[in-house]
Parts: structure tokens; sequence; C-alpha cells
């Protein structure tokens, strides 16, 4: 895991204070809340429906038991005992006092942890792959190269005030699990054709209310042309991205709007001048970083075999665990999908007791993935019984990775001021109504997705089942989509058609996962079933 | 209370800034005042006659005048270059470091008060055009 040294411990600690004298001024009437609500918004703190909302960045989703701990302290001493795990790979607390913050804050920095930039119209917390250093398939560690844009954006003086938020996503592998190419701009880490590593570059993707699939931009951007690229990039949208109107402002709809054709020379152009500035730390810099995220210390010669005479685990094995690089080892992946339970909230105390398990058995590291779980990355599995174990004591057992019960939901109403709809209740029902585990697992992989208004943070557009709350006369509403997909054969869902009521949306569902079963083939999944057959036998049975 | 704030040691440049397009059109004028919407590129042929170029911020959220800055200094400017308009207190530190080296906001800043946020931090992690070597130069040497 990559570690501070004097100079990050000091830009966070200096961040600290400049923003206890923001809250200080913003409670003497020296900020209007005009004035003050940019600079709360760069350090993650939105007001809600009831309260202050805080949210605090884990970069790239990764994080130490210590870490984890702290979060489950700031729950339990500054908010009501829990957390909300976010598909950023973020963590928000939801009843926050505006005074505690610049407290909460500097309890993070202890942890080398803070919420620069979770929120505001600049570079947000880079997300990345959750099986990062762990997964087989990868071909280098996405996080050093999302901790070398971690520090340049952060407080870049350009782009603090840019049209519209801005989110990059890092990967290394051919299969996508951090939904890439529905970013402002996704990266994915590469070889040349000499064996160089560098990134392709795709840019003006995104969901909300346009949802739009990035273009790749440039092929191969080498290792030390990186960041110089990435200024060039902003530069270009920091200029010309619309600022008329909200709701066309983020950079997916510049490029849609010049073509990608066009965006590109742009942005070749800047990116001519902008190398010429020295602007690219030396390559020693990212060996620096890389030198954080050397594997742990494997043992080696342990055996694969897993004792599988307990049926109950064997399920939770077979659907949580995935294969790890190293030969006895496996990732882990803990569902924060209870049935009935709200998506990716956790308690203090199981935040607690996720701590201790990665400290004990997963070298003191942690995942948070986007699908809003989180991820012991090297267990042995001589060690899964005894895990599994006390996931089950804590709740935490639920085996549904993937499956129509392992949904992504937004806040929605309950908590969050631009809801039309609320998505937690929603999803209780849904989780309900599909509690069978049986039920689950023959429909296999199928991933359902809400949001509760068209800024799309439950990622609707990339549900192979979207949801999406809206206000019709007063009424909550929800509209279906089917097709969509984060993942590498990345898709946008398309609508079915009229909407529903929340009990009306849930039999729909049903009715289309029976639809599915009648009409798949081999080991179809529901997502490539709808593929082949279109919308229409899904549209007879859910209207007909 | 100031009207306006400068880092500079030259005298102040008083002339009246004309728009964009009256400077490309004739004129002889040695300061100019760049709208949000303008290309600032237009200017670089003619750097060297601009004493004062002054960057309107009409809404402090608009950012444009961040990247108009850099590239004027990117480009050598080394005239005044000044802020005007809804300039707060926290965005002196980010235009400083773009290249601004004088305010004139609508509500004036205490030069105290600027003083203080305009050191609150004693390092960056980016190269920017102020000069000031970058964190990652500092780890390498």
């Amino acid at each position: 895991m990559y570690r501070y040294d004097q100079y990050d411990r000091q830009m966070v600690d200096t961040r600290v204070e400049e923003f206890r004298d923001q809250v200080k001024r913003r409670l003497s009437g020296a900020l209007t809340e005009d004035q003050f609500k940019p600079l709360r918004l760069m350090n993650g703190l939105y007001l809600q429906l009831h309260a202050y909302m805080l949210r605090v960045a884990v970069p790239y989703g990764t994080l130490s038991g210590k870490q984890m701990h702290m979060l489950a302290h700031i729950a339990r001493r500054y908010d009501r005992g829990y957390g909300h795990f976010t598909t950023r790979q973020n963590i928000q607390y939801n009843w926050i006092k505006l005074d505690d913050t610049p407290d909460i804050l500097a309890e993070l920095a202890t942890v080398e942890m803070h919420a620069i930039q979770t929120s505001g119209n600049c570079i947000r917390n880079i997300s990345s792959d959750q099986y990062a250093g762990a997964a087989a398939d990868e071909i280098d560690d996405p996080r050093p190269w999302a901790e070398l844009l971690r520090q340049w954006s952060t407080f870049h003086p350009e782009f603090t005030y840019l049209p519209r938020k801005f989110k990059i996503a890092v990967i290394a592998a051919d299969e996508d699990r951090a939904a890439m190419r529905l970013h402002d701009i996704g990266l994915q880490v590469k070889r040349d054709e000499a064996g160089e590593l560098g990134l392709a570059v795709y840019v003006g993707g995104g969901m909300g209310r346009t949802p739009m699939i990035a273009p790749l931009i440039r092929d191969f951007v080498p290792a030390e042309d990186f960041l110089s690229y990435m200024e060039a990039c902003l530069r270009v949208y920091n200029r010309y991205g619309r600022r008329d109107n909200l709701y066309k402002a983020r950079i997916k709809i510049l490029v849609h709007e010049i073509g990608a054709e066009d965006y590109r020379r742009q942005v070749e152009e800047e990116f001519l001048h902008v190398k010429t500035l020295g602007l690219d730390p030396p390559a020693a810099e990212l060996a620096r970083i890389r030198g954080f995220f050397e594997p742990p210390a494997f043992e080696t010669g342990l055996s694969d075999e897993i004792d599988r005479s307990d049926p109950d685990f064997a399920i939770w094995v077979d659907r949580q665990t995935v294969a790890h690089k190293q030969p006895g080892y496996v990732i882990v992946n803990i569902s924060l999908k209870p049935i009935g339970g709200i998506p990716g909230d956790a308690s203090a105390d199981q935040i607690d007791l996720m701590a201790d398990l990665a400290e004990r058995y997963a070298f003191d590291e942690l995942r948070v993935t986007h699908a809003q779980n989180i991820v012991l990355p090297h267990v042995r599995k001589a060690d899964l019984y005894t895990i599994w174990q006390a996931l089950v004591e804590a709740g935490l057992a639920e085996a549904n990775l993937d499956l129509i019960t392992d949904m992504i939901a937004c806040p929605g109403l309950d908590y969050c001021s631009l809801a039309n709809a609320r998505s937690i209740p929603l999803a209780q029902k849904i989780s309900q109504r599909f509690a069978a585990p049986e039920r689950q697992r023959d429909l296999g992989e199928l991933k359902l997705k809400i949001s509760g208004c068209i800024n799309a943070c439950g990622h609707h557009h990339a549900g192979h089942i979207g949801i999406l709350g809206v206000d019709r006369k007063g009424e909550e509403n929800y509209q279906l989509s089917f097709g969509g997909s984060g993942a590498e054969d990345v898709s946008l869902a398309k609508i079915v058609g009229p909407g529903f009521s929340e009990d009306g949306v849930v039999d729909a569902i049903e009715k289309a996962t029976e639809v599915y079963r009648s009409l798949r083939t081999g080991e179809e999944r529901f997502l490539d079933t709808y593929r082949r057959v279109g919308l229409q036998p899904f549209k007879e049975a859910i209207y007909g | 209370m100031a009207e306006s704030l400068r880092y500079r040691t030259d005298e102040a440049h008083e002339e009246p800034a004309v728009t964009l397009d009256a400077f490309l059109g004739e004129s002889n004028a040695t300061a100019v005042r760049i709208e949000p919407g303008d290309d600032v590129r237009a200017l670089l042929p003619h750097l060297d006659r601009l004493a004062l170029i002054e960057v309107a911020f009409p809404k402090f959220r608009d950012g444009r005048g961040y990247s108009a800055a850099r590239i004027l200094r990117e480009a050598g400017y080394a005239g005044e270059l000044r802020a005007e308009g809804d300039v707060l207190l926290d965005q002196l530190l980010p235009m400083r470091r773009c290249g601004f080296d004088a305010f004139r906001p609508i509500v004036p800043i205490d030069p105290a008060e600027a003083d203080r946020v305009l050191t609150s931090f004693d390092m960056y992690y980016q190269r920017a055009a102020d000069g000031v070597a970058p964190i990652w130069a500092l780890r390498h040497g």
C-alpha cells in the first residue's frame, strides 16, 4: 500500500487547517453559504435533506486495516454507527455536524486519509480495479498509475473550477471491473510492441442524464508523457466545456458535440505544447510509488485444496471467491448486500470486523468495490473457513456476488436532496422477492442497478436490469431498462416501456426473469439472452 | 482594505484595458481585457507590447481564466496579469499559481488575509506557472 512521506503528510495536514479556517469563517458569517459551498464540496461535504453528508476518499479503493478501523471509529463517534460505501469506492457518512468536520478530517489525517476532492467541480478521487495486485489477468498493478494521478490532481490550480465534476478510472486487465469507459477519462494500462508500459486513453464517457461510452482518444500514451497528456485533455475541457447549462457541462457533451476526432486534434495540439513544460515526473517517481505496491510476502508451496464438507461454506466459496495469481491464495468478496438490507451500508462493528480479518488474514489490505462490496485481496485458502465463520457471525456472509440481490443502489430520496424517488425501499423489496438462494443462483449473473433520479448515481444505465426512479405528478414512478453493462462488453441499457409503481416494477422484473429462464440457451446470462432475442419477448410478458 | 492587490514591484500600469476585439482590430493599446469566452492565444503574437492583461471573472465558478493565465505565462508573458471580478479569498492561491500577480476583486480582500492564504501551503504536487519546484522534484532532486 502507498504510505505517505513527509510531503504527502504535510499536504493533508495543511488542508485540514485550511478547512478548519474555512468552517470558522462560515460559522462566523464571513463566508456566505454560496461562497462556502464550493470550498466545502472540495472537501467532500454536502448539505443533504436532513444533515451534512461527508464523503471520505478511499484512493483507488485500497485501505489498510488501521484505516478501516478509523472509518468504524468515525461512524461511531460522529455519525449514527454506520457508513455507506459508494460506487466510487469511497465511504459516506450521512449524519455529520458541520462543526465536527475539521476534527473528523484531523482524525482521518492520522491514518493518511482525507476527503479532498470527493466532490466539487474538480478531479475526483481516482477509481480502479478492486482486484489490483491480486488478479490473475492483470498485466500491471493499476494503482501506482492511479497514485500518480492522485498527486497530480490534488489541488491542481488550473482545474479546480472545471465546468463540472471529473472522474477518472484506471484498469490494467482486459476484464473491466471498474466501468472504465463510463468515466470522464478511462485509462487502460497496456504494453506497446516494444513491451513498454503506457496507457490507452478513453475520454468522454459517463452516466447521468446523457449516458455515453467513452471513445478511444489515444491508443498508447507512453509512461513518460502520461501526466502531460492528462493535462492537455483537461485543459481543452476547461477551456471549451460548456458552462451555459449545468446539464451539458460534462466532458462527454463536449466530446460528443465537437466529435472525438476534433477533440483528439485539440488535445494532441495542446499536448505538443504542454510536453515542453516539464510537467512529467521522472521515471524514478513511478518506480518509487511502485515500490509501495510490491506483492506481499506470499507463502509458497501452499495447497489449493479447500475442505468443502460444510455445504453452506462451499456455496459461499463458489460465489464469493475469485482466482488469485498466487497458488494457495484466493480473492474474497464480502457482500454488503444482505437480503432486505441497504446496499453498501455497514455498521461500525462490521467495519471493525472486516478490518480485523484483513489484519489477521489478508496482509492488512481491503478494497472497496464500485459495486459497493468489500474485498480481502490476498487470502490463504487454508484460512477461508475461519474467515467465513466470522462473516456469518457478523451478518456478512451473503453468497450473492453478481447475482440479482447484489444490487447497486444510490441513497435516493431517503437521504439525497437531488433524488426524485426512493431507491433503498425498492432495493429491499427486490432483494426480498428474490431472497431464495437457489432461485438467485439459477438466474445467474444479473446486475441490477437502481438510481433515484436521472443523475444515475446508481448506475442504472449500466445495469443488465436498470431502474430509474422519477417523479410523476408527485408519485414515485420507476422506469425499467435492460441491456446495460459496465464491464468490458460495455453497453447502455434501453428503456423497456412505461414506468411502474414500486410494487409494479418488482413484478415486472420477476416476469422478465421468467422470460429469460424460458428462452436462455446453454450458459447464457440474462444479458446475453436479452442481446440475442431483443426487447420484444420481455415487453410482451411485462405489458401483455 | 485595499481596492486591489498587487504582487509586482514595477509601477502599476493604469492605461484602461480594451477588449480583445478592439486590441486585435487596430489599436496600439498596451492593456487588454480577456473575457471568459475569449481565446487568449490570439494575444500570443503581441505579448511584447502588452503591459497589462486583465482576465475577467464574472462568476467565481467559471474557471476558464485559470487556463488563460497559464497559457499566457507559458508563452513567456511577463507583464502584469490581473484577475478582475468575482475573485474570492480562497481563490487567490490557485490563481497565483496559474500566474496571476494582481487582483481586483469586486468585494475588497484584506491584504493581511490574502497574505495568510497565499502562504498557507509550502509545497505543491504539480508544476504550475509560479516556478515552484513540485514535490516530485524535491523527492528526486
